[in-house]
């Protein structure tokens, strides 16, 4: 398959690629690592008629480390989270996911804001920032504003982008140090999308208590207070949340949920980055 | 006489050489039908049908364009593809290579579009409408042949191609077993996944008046009878080439319907015209290939001992009959292979061929076989538990002995040598099943269960004309040709009509030259794959290209060393029997001659020559037949260790060795590599890989992120112990082993993941034994526990 016609941009600012994306009115694609969109347009599933490529915007790949956050340009690299080449504030977890995220081509290409603005359920980033409550700035002809993870994605593959914005910069804060977090997430082999993912932070310093039940058919469903599940399991508590996920007791996609939210928990009690 | 010393530095039969070819290979230099850039060349796309089923009420090509988009009606003369079968009873199915009134499958092409590039023609495709009256699909071959099932071909009547019979009377066996197993099992339908697609290339050629065709191929000289036969025209106007190919699994040895089209439009249009497969037409209409469904019974004495087999086979043979090899070949196969390498009194088996809306079934690595040994050896871990015996105990007490050896089993295969038992024994020995049953006894720290399988089967190799002529295909191997040419500077040509793609037949064919006349592989260039310079062969399929081929070169190397020992010995004034071939030359009392020596005076100081010189020259053309052509039969033992995780359903597999006798092997790397590649293929068809399709129809896997293969991760490492017991009717002993990975791997892995599950009480009776499929199978056992009376899928 070979895509569609259409007009390729290769803008030099933010400014630059939003007109475009305004001036293409509804046909636009903003497109960075194109491991989504370029085998999308392939298939002739997404057949943009205005490609506006972000790859040249120096300022995307730009990170700060602000103390309390780290300030991640949305055009950064899965590998170059997984290596280490930019500041992190997940005492690792965010390192631990992005060497997990399908297989290190794709890792060498694809990008952190790409992947939140595709908003795959199955995806990792999608629920990662769910579960560290990051803030998202995305940039617009009017200028900047910034949403919770929590709330950008509206369901599968659709987000509070609008035709004209894109995301410029993603902001998590530091977890405290004493914080542990756990991710697992079942797939049928290494690299392909996850059946499931459930994770957990529990940060004393913060308070923050939160689990996300992911790979579901839509946005990953937020518990905002966990304790029930991290304090001793709770078979209840677990139940709501599945079933507030979207998924129906019996089902094999509840069965598997299950589990993974089960063994997520119980990771949480050994050491971060122990996870197996 | 070899000895140890010189052993290592041995290039002939035996030697662990690297790959000739992997010197272009590795440097990115391999040259496909993809890299192939003609003048004037333009592109193909094909409109393909989105509809299972359905009558083509109207097509509308777009508008100003319509010149560069064609329907059946456009390709005035070109005959349908009709692969009948010679079995009695077959039902002849015609495969227009556009369709014509109907279509009956998802991804039936029903027109082409050229244009300058492929993302334009696609343009054209997508701007063709096509009207449809939907009819109600068959999609499972079951339900196929219920009264009332939708007909693909109405005026058969039915939907079935060809239904066979092996009868026996079982009666008085049932009344005396001990034992009775009854099993349902099934595979999925799955598709074959060659790294390179297919892809097809032509122009014709004004000078020579002659349709080239580049298609990435494993029979070239078939593939070119067959499209002769559908455009009309003589072979000698035809002239097909398949460059490197990069992998073929049986994809490659049918004629596709799309190198018809292509070949069609270049004749018509008088320019070259190229299609590139793309990964979605190979998953969506043209890779099919697996899907079997049994029904067998076993009845066994209290000791294990097999009295009779009872199976009603299915398979699933999609919408049309494919050439050369029709749509029987996988259940004719199932009749005449599932009683495996065992021994029983009795044996009764019927087979249907179904016909239904999906892509037609094509052979793939192991055809039939795979699905054959899961069903045998499912059976057989059936009756070793109703006997309270390890499976490998059952195994022993029913293979045929080497002292029965060679053995004319029930359905009349002659297994022609080896010691089946000791294949067995060593598997058992290599996997330390003692420590395997005592970690399953303790128990894992993370709850997974532990599990053993094995399997043990034979593979018919190289069989020949009348084992081909019986099953009916309408192209039946004879002997097998190699043409041999020595050059002035002592350089030997090879020219066999058999391919390579990922054989290493370049390698392969070398050191049989070499091991005949010690000629340095690097000094034997190995011709293949161009029905312009090879002789006519069926090609590379069914393992037999190492025994056919490789025993046809092996004859001209002895027929060529005759010639220059002639030569020899007149140049050294020796009589004939005073002269030897030693190490590349003729060696007498008085000295010796090179074998560039001997060319260079043969072809260009004629004057030197012995006046009773060879009329045949330096250039040997030979067929070749084995002593007898029942088939060089390898046979292996694969056993393995898994654990299931019983929450998820997730398999890993934790060890695996597998015993296995190619007979005397040429090279023992390529070996490996052939039985480490169908492996990887046999864990795709047991653990991952399904092509399932909708009640409509619709194939839900149209990207490899749907369809399921394994990858590096997936394919444990993988010890290979080899017996080497000599074919007793081919050239060099040697036997073919180019499908036994993907035999016996599914089959082991069914077993070990059901021996986990054991103690749960759950057992798969599909492929793959995919997460759901286990935790489906959990689910049933725990709600049969429970109660008694529960729906078939435990899953809503």
């Amino acid at each position: 398959m070979k895509a569609a016609a259409f007009d390729y941009h290769g803008p030099a600012t933010v400014a630059e690629a939003v007109a475009l994306l305004r001036e293409s009115d509804g046909m636009g694609k903003a497109v960075a690592g194109s491991q989504s969109l370029g085998p999308m347009m392939n298939l002739r599933l997404a057949q943009p008629t205005q490609l506006v490529d972000l790859r040249f915007l120096g300022e995307l790949r730009e990170c700060r480390d602000e103390g309390a956050a780290v300030l991640f340009g949305a055009g950064v690299t899965h590998a170059a989270i997984e290596d280490g080449k930019v500041p992190d504030p997940s005492l690792g977890l965010m390192p631990h996911v992005a060497g997990r995220i399908a297989y290190r081509a794709v890792r060498n290409r694809g990008t952190l804001g790409g992947s939140l603005a595709h908003a795959d359920p199955a995806a990792d980033w999608v629920n990662v920032m769910a579960l560290l409550d990051a803030e998202l700035i995305l940039a617009g002809p009017d200028g900047e504003r910034s949403v919770r993870a929590g709330e950008f994605m509206l369901g599968a593959f659709t987000t509070v982008l609008a035709e004209d914005e894109i995301i410029k910069a993603v902001r998590v804060r530091r977890l405290g140090p004493a914080a542990r977090w756990s991710y697992y997430k079942f797939n049928r082999k290494t690299g392909e999308f996850a059946e499931a993912i459930a994770a957990f932070v529990d940060d004393p310093e913060s308070g923050v208590r939160r689990a996300i039940v992911g790979a579901v058919d839509g946005a990953p469903y937020v518990i905002e207070d966990a304790s029930a599940l991290i304090d001793g399991w709770s078979d209840p508590a677990a139940a709501s949340a599945l079933q507030a996920a979207g998924l129906v007791p019996g089902s094999y996609e509840y069965q598997v949920h299950r589990v993974a939210l089960r063994r997520a928990a119980e990771r949480l009690s050994r050491p971060n980055g122990a996870q197996q | 006489m070899t000895t140890a010393s010189d052993r290592s530095s041995r290039k002939g039969i035996g030697a662990s050489l690297t790959r000739k070819e992997d010197d272009r290979f590795l440097r990115g230099q391999g040259n496909y039908v993809g890299n192939i850039r003609l003048a004037g060349m333009r592109d193909l796309a094909f409109v393909r049908s989105p509809v299972a089923h359905g009558r083509i009420l109207e097509i509308e090509k777009p508008a100003g364009r319509e010149g560069d988009v064609y329907t059946i009606d456009d390709l005035a003369g070109v005959r349908p593809i009709l692969a009948a079968s010679g079995l009695p009873g077959f039902k002849r199915s015609e495969q227009p290579v556009l369709a014509r009134e109907k279509v009956r499958h998802v991804g039936e092409m029903i027109a082409m579009c050229i244009a300058d590039t492929r993302a334009e023609a696609e343009d054209l495709a997508g701007e063709t409408y096509v009207d449809f009256d939907e009819l109600p699909a068959v999609v499972d071959m079951l339900a196929g042949r219920e009264p009332g099932a939708a007909l693909l071909h109405e005026h058969w009547g039915d939907n079935v191609f060809l239904e066979t019979h092996i009868d026996a009377d079982l009666e008085d066996i049932k009344a005396r077993a001990a034992i009775h197993v009854h099993r349902r099992l099934r595979t999925a339908r799955q598709s074959m996944a060659p790294m390179e697609g297919r892809g097809v290339v032509a122009y014709w050629d004004k000078r020579l008046a002659q349709l080239v065709v580049y298609t990435s191929a494993q029979m070239p000289h078939i593939n070119r009878t067959g499209l002769a036969e559908c455009l009309g025209l003589d072979e000698g106007s035809v002239r097909v080439i398949s460059p490197d190919v990069g992998g073929g699994f049986g994809y490659k040895g049918i004629l596709l319907p799309e190198e018809v089209c292509v070949a069609w439009l270049a004749m018509h249009l008088g320019h070259p015209v190229r299609w590139i497969e793309d990964r979605r037409e190979q998953l969506v209409a043209n890779t099919n290939c697996r899907e079997h469904h049994y029904d067998i019974h076993a009845y066994a004495d209290r000791d294990g001992r097999l009295l009779a087999v009872d199976c009603e086979a299915h398979v699933d043979s999609g919408a049309y009959s494919s050439y050369p090899f029709s749509a029987c070949l996988e259940a004719a196969q199932v009749a005449s292979i599932l009683p495996g390498p065992y021994k029983m009194e009795r044996y009764r088996c019927r087979t249907w061929s179904v016909a239904t809306n999906k892509p037609p079934i094509l052979p793939y690595r192991g055809v039939a076989r795979t699905g054959v040994c899961y069903a045998i050896e499912t059976i057989m871990d059936a009756v070793a538990a109703e006997a309270g015996l390890e499976p490998y105990e059952v195994r022993l007490r029913n293979l045929v002995l080497p002292q029965e050896m060679p053995y004319d089993n029930i359905t009349h295969k002659h297994f022609d040598s080896g010691d089946y038992p000791e294949a067995v024994r060593r598997a058992v020995r290599a996997i330390d099943l003692p420590a395997v049953r005592e970690r399953q006894r303790r128990g894992e720290a993370d709850g997974r269960l532990i599990g053993f399988g094995l399997a043990v089967f034979c593979e018919q190799s190289a069989h020949g004309t009348s084992v081909y002529h019986g099953w009916g295909i309408p192209m039946v191997p004879g002997r097998e040709p190699a043409g041999l040419r020595l050059t002035p500077d002592g350089i030997l040509e090879v020219r066999a009509g058999v391919h390579s793609h990922g054989q290493s037949m370049e390698t392969t064919l070398a050191q049989i030259a070499n091991e005949v006349l010690g000629i340095d592989p690097q000094r034997v260039r190995v011709v293949l794959g161009d029905t312009g310079t090879t002789p006519y062969s069926t090609g590379t399929w069914g393992s037999r290209s190492i025994v056919m081929a490789g025993s046809a070169v092996g004859r001209g190397c002895k027929e060529l060393r005759e010639r220059l020992l002639h030569v020899g010995a007149w140049l050294l004034g020796e009589p004939l029997d005073a002269v030897r071939w030693e190490e590349g030359g003729v060696a007498g009392t008085s000295g010796r001659f090179e074998l560039a020596e001997l060319t260079r005076i043969w072809y260009l100081q004629p004057q030197r020559l012995p006046v009773d010189v060879h009329v045949g020259g330096l250039e040997v053309h030979t067929t070749y037949q084995a002593q007898r052509d029942s088939g060089a039969f390898s046979y292996a033992c694969h056993a393995v260790v898994v654990a299931v995780d019983p929450e998820l359903g997730k398999t890993e597999i934790l060890d695996y060795a597998i015993v296995e006798d190619g007979g005397v092997l040429i090279n023992p790397m390529v070996v490996d590599g052939q039985v480490y590649g169908g492996t990887a293929q046999g864990i795709g068809t047991a653990l991952y890989e399904e092509m399932a399709y909708s009640e409509e129809g619709q194939p839900l896997a149209s990207t490899l992120a749907d369809y399921i293969l394994p990858g590096a991760t997936e394919v444990p490492s993988i010890r290979i112990e080899h017996m080497e017991s000599p074919a007793p009717y081919t050239e060099f002993g040697q036997k073919g082993i180019g499908e036994s990975g993907a035999i016996g791997s599914a089959a082991a892995l069914a077993s070990a993941v059901n021996d986990a599950l054991k103690p749960l009480g759950a057992e798969v009776s599909r492929m793959p034994l995919s997460p759901r499929a286990v935790l489906e199978a959990l689910a049933r056992s725990e709600a049969a526990t429970a109660a008694r009376a529960q729906p078939e899928e435990a899953f809503v």
